[in-house]
């Protein structure tokens, strides 16, 4: 154990600490919404998870991306076992401290680099995609400013990881021809072995230097990263899993029953109801509350989980019919706007002296009625999403909000309204001619 | 030549008159009772219906809206008090099992009907009518649809919405034509533009209708009729070969037309 030790622990501790404050705090934000019973069928919901996150079922349906997209993933999540062990290395100042396993062990390093030229080209066609090719979901009008920026950093922050960790085996593969001490002669290199000749007639100590220099910006970049992950959309390689996990699992076109309306229409049709009778002991004390959503606290949690687990791929947005014929609604614009809406009213929390209540609403400061009364509530979007995010469930609830609370319908929804009332039909024929068709030629 | 046989439409008040009770409710839908080209639809599926003597009954003036579009619109009290007055009347009905033509109601009734106290076993005409094939009580050959071009315009409550996409595809084969898929079809499929209430009024601004970008996709795959399963949908297409001044050479069906039509009835 020396001092360079004790200083990893402390990045790794402080590292740990901050990414835990801020998922604490993401998670107080989620829980701000409404209540959802969705605890049923958990066998359902755990093949859900299986197929959807970690079997990636729905990248796919677009074959390119699918597969660029696998390929970053299984980086990701295989490599991390070699930052396990460098994880152990920085605290116990051993070095390569499962080298023990042999034959087993050169496979995983040299599976290792495999992948993460994978990933490092995977990373740098995504980049050309976005920057060069410039495919059309990802220049529109909501990608600009952050949320282009957020998606090219995340990028290069892992090219970035990925050259670091290629050079800094590279480096070590030289120590071990040089016969470094402490350098184990372990490990496959069938790519940074390529690398190695960038260091040919370095000093021991130059190569070591280098060595050490890319162990600690390979480290060090991880566990920024890892503190970058709560300010951005790249968020999703944690919240995939709950997200699939906690999905709609009913048929797309069920949408729910609002129970509180049900209480009410049953009053009305019940003969022997008393409508005027006082309400049970303890329900008058309770804030009724508002029929549909006009801010993100109307939303239920998994609504507002969907939010953060949106990467703003666009996938929803270029399946939308009504995007795809020049309105303004954006599957992807309803998420952004409830994360964006979502943070700001967490913010106005955490600042004690100020009332979460600022005068904003997602609705009209963040989503304009024109977005709302656009969907054909077709299911494109839900589909479309690899996450299995329900851009359409949010819609519905703010146009209830809009006609039940607002009576805000557009005119012609009113009069549909009255037709359905009246005639029981959308439009103004008498309920007695309804079988008028039968004796028609 | 126009069949003059008078079709049969018992109501369901009539049948409980008799003592009687059907094998399944036609549930007629709002399009399908008043919408002049809908209620072709309609006649169609009744006139298969009639030809097989399928013990079926509607409910007559004692239907109402399913409450469909007030939902999709966010009109959730009108939708539960129309869903609740429907449900009251079949379940003194004793209804167990309904078949509708339209989608929308199709998907309300077995989707959000049963959490309101209506349980019913709900399918749609197309679903019935490939059973029936299925079953071997109805027999159908291609006659005028014979080696025609038929692309499937899939409606979202009834593809999307609750994944039925082989019934009227198998429809379309049974007729021995020619079934030929749009680039987007199937769970990828492409709305008419009506779904969500936007069938009662005036689309947002925007650089074209969705009418129209689906109906210009479908004549890509230069059919000679697009099919399709939901009144709405109908419309829709229709209006956008209309309006691409192609109605002489594109109809936009109905499969139940289409059967009755090769059955000539």
């Amino acid at each position: 154990m020396g001092i360079s030790n004790l200083i990893f622990a402390l990045c790794v501790g402080a590292a740990a600490f901050l990414f835990g404050k801020n998922v604490i705090k993401i998670k107080r934000n989620i829980m701000l919404g409404r209540d959802i019973d969705r605890s049923d069928r958990s066998s359902e919901r755990w093949k859900t998870m299986a197929r959807v996150a970690l079997g990636q079922s729905k990248m796919v349906v677009r074959p390119v991306a699918g597969f660029l997209h696998i390929l970053v993933y299984l980086g990701f999540v295989i490599i991390n076992i070699e930052v396990l062990e460098i994880v152990i290395d920085g605290l116990l100042g051993t070095h390569r401290v499962f080298a023990f396993m042999g034959g087993f062990y050169d496979f995983l390093i040299g599976s290792f680099e495999i992948l993460a030229l994978l990933v490092l080209v995977s990373c740098v066609i995504f980049l050309i995609r976005r920057n060069v090719v410039q495919i059309k979901r990802f220049v529109m009008k909501e990608m600009d400013g952050w949320p282009k920026t957020d998606a090219n950093l995340i990028l290069i922050f892992e090219i970035l990881l990925m050259s670091a960790f290629l050079l800094m085996q590279g480096a070590d593969l030289t120590l071990q021809k040089l016969g470094a001490a402490h350098y184990i002669q372990a490990g496959a290199y069938p790519v940074s072995s390529f690398l190695a000749s960038l260091f040919d007639g370095m000093s021991m100590e130059a190569v070591l230097g280098f060595e050490r220099g890319f162990w600690w910006f390979h480290i060090l970049g991880i566990l920024g990263f890892l503190n970058y992950l709560p300010y951005s959309k790249h968020f999703h390689i944690i919240l995939a899993f709950p997200n699939t996990y906690y999905s709609k699992l009913e048929p797309k076109g069920a949408f729910t029953n609002m129970e509180s309306v049900t209480k009410e229409v049953q009053m009305m049709m019940d003969p022997n109801a008393d409508s005027f009778a006082a309400p049970a002991e303890g329900v008058a004390d309770e804030e009724p509350q508002r029929f549909g959503a006009k801010d993100v606290n109307d939303l239920n949690w998994v609504q507002l989980m969907n939010a953060y687990s949106c990467t703003e791929c666009g996938r929803c947005t270029s399946e939308c019919p009504a995007n795809q014929t020049g309105k303004l609604l954006s599957p992807r614009k309803i998420m952004m706007d409830t994360r964006d809406r979502l943070e700001e009213y967490g913010a106005n929390l955490d600042a004690k002296e100020k009332n979460p209540d600022d005068g904003k609403y997602l609705l009209d400061n963040y989503i304009t009625r024109e977005e709302l009364w656009a969907c054909t509530s077709c299911n494109a979007c839900t589909q479309a999403c690899p996450l299995n995010i329900d851009p359409l469930s949010i819609i519905l609830d703010m146009r209830r909000y809009l006609v039940m609370e607002e009576s805000a319908a557009p005119t012609e929804l009113n009069t549909m309204f009255t037709n359905v009332e009246n005639n029981g039909a959308p439009w103004q024929f008498s309920a007695m001619d309804r079988l008028n068709w039968k004796d028609e030629a | 030549m126009e069949n003059t046989t008078r079709i049969q439409v018992p109501t369901m008040a009539e049948m409980m008159a008799k003592g009687e009770s059907p094998d399944v409710l036609f549930w007629v839908g709002c399009a399908g009772s008043f919408d002049d080209r809908a209620k072709k639809i309609t006649k169609a599926f009744v006139k298969i219906l009639n030809h097989l003597d399928y013990k079926f009954a509607v409910l007559g003036t004692e239907e109402s809206c399913s409450g469909d579009p007030a939902k999709r619109a966010g009109n959730e009290f009108l939708f539960q008090m129309q869903a609740m007055a429907n449900i009251e009347v079949m379940n003194a009905y004793e209804v167990k099992r309904i078949v509708t033509t339209c989608p929308h109601c199709f998907n309300t009734l077995k989707n959000e009907y049963p959490e309101l106290g209506g349980h019913f076993e709900v399918i749609h005409h197309t679903q019935m009518l490939q059973s029936l094939i299925d079953e071997g009580r109805l027999t159908v050959d291609g006659g005028v649809y014979k080696g025609k071009k038929i692309t499937f315009h899939d409606p979202c409550y009834l593809g999307r919405a609750n994944e039925v996409y082989q019934a009227p595809r198998s429809l379309i084969q049974n007729l021995d034509a020619e079934l030929v898929e749009m680039k987007r079809c199937k769970s990828r499929g492409f709305c008419c533009g009506a779904g969500g209430a936007q069938m009662f009024k005036e689309p947002e601004k925007g650089s074209k209708d969705v009418n129209i970008e689906r109906t210009e996709e479908a004549l890509e795959t230069k059919p000679d009729i697009i099919a399709t399963g939901c009144p709405f949908c109908n419309t829709m297409m229709t209006d956008g070969v209309k309006n691409k001044e192609k109605e002489e050479q594109v109809k936009v069906l109905d499969l139940a037309e289409m059967i009755a039509t090769a059955k000539d009835l």
